[in-house]
């Protein structure tokens, strides 16, 4: 079975990090649903998803940070992405996802890219 | 005179989603036996997944109890999977190649996954038969 994780933790400025562990694919995709539904339910919209320690993603992983995006900006937040492995990246650069997404080398340059905007 | 054939192997899964990551686990670890660098075998993964979560989804409509068969053959350079399911027939000249600029203006969702599955594999055929839907993809060896 596949394995995958969200810890989620709180910076300063209000904003919130989601650490994703292991592989998501169309099997364990609820669970990241359920942590982008826990900070908009919370009110929590500034959002970044650290990919550190996330090993793969298919195009069932990319649809959850579809579904949840317009709602997170339709609040004055945002999702922004850091620290993607070169093969993570690539498939969210296959699909052209950084059009639409700020996904930046490190945790804290997402972080300073919120301070700028507040 | 047909390429030479040079090797075999097959798995079946039940179709669940719980299952997708042991076909990933399957086909990349053939993949890697035969040579093909890191990120092809990821890409190689990518495109299996998305072609059973697929079945899984549609095909199956999340029934737990059908079968999906992938089999892998190697012939020369090519590393060819095969992937067979007995669920609603999949009529891929229905898809569309969505226009990924317009697809993230405006927020879409899912319909990806055949889109992956051309982008990253060097060849994707499928077949309908009378009584499966047969998924041939290719990626060679370089």
């Amino acid at each position: 079975m596949s394995d995958f994780k969200v810890t989620i933790r709180s910076r300063d400025n209000n904003i919130h990090v989601l650490e994703l562990k292991g592989y998501l694919d169309a099997h364990t995709t609820p669970a990241l649903e359920d942590s982008f539904q826990k900070m908009l339910n919370e009110k929590k919209y500034r959002l970044i998803v650290n990919c550190k320690e996330l090993s793969y993603i298919s195009s069932a992983g990319l649809g959850v940070f579809m579904a949840f995006i317009e709602d997170v900006r339709a609040n004055d937040g945002d999702i922004k992405m850091s620290d993607m492995s070169p093969k993570v990246f690539n498939i969210f650069d296959l699909l052209g996802f950084p059009m639409l997404y700020d996904i930046v080398p490190a945790e804290e340059e997402a972080a300073k890219k919120f301070d700028m905007t507040k | 005179m047909a390429a030479k054939q040079t090797y075999k192997s097959s798995l079946s899964i039940p179709s669940q989603t719980e299952r997708l990551n042991d076909v990933r686990e399957f086909v990349s670890g053939l993949a890697r036996v035969h040579g093909f660098a890191e990120d092809d075998i990821n890409k190689i993964a990518i495109a299996v997944d998305e072609a059973c979560t697929n079945i899984i989804k549609h095909g199956y409509n999340f029934a737990p109890d059908k079968k999906i068969d992938v089999e892998i053959v190697r012939r020369g350079n090519d590393f060819e999977i095969v992937i067979s399911d007995k669920g609603k027939q999949f009529d891929a000249s229905a898809i569309q190649t969505p226009d990924m600029k317009d697809y993230l203006e405006h927020y879409r969702r899912g319909g990806l996954g055949v889109y992956l599955m051309k982008r990253i594999m060097d060849k994707v055929e499928f077949n309908l038969l009378s009584d499966r839907n047969v998924l041939r993809m290719t990626k060679t060896l370089n």
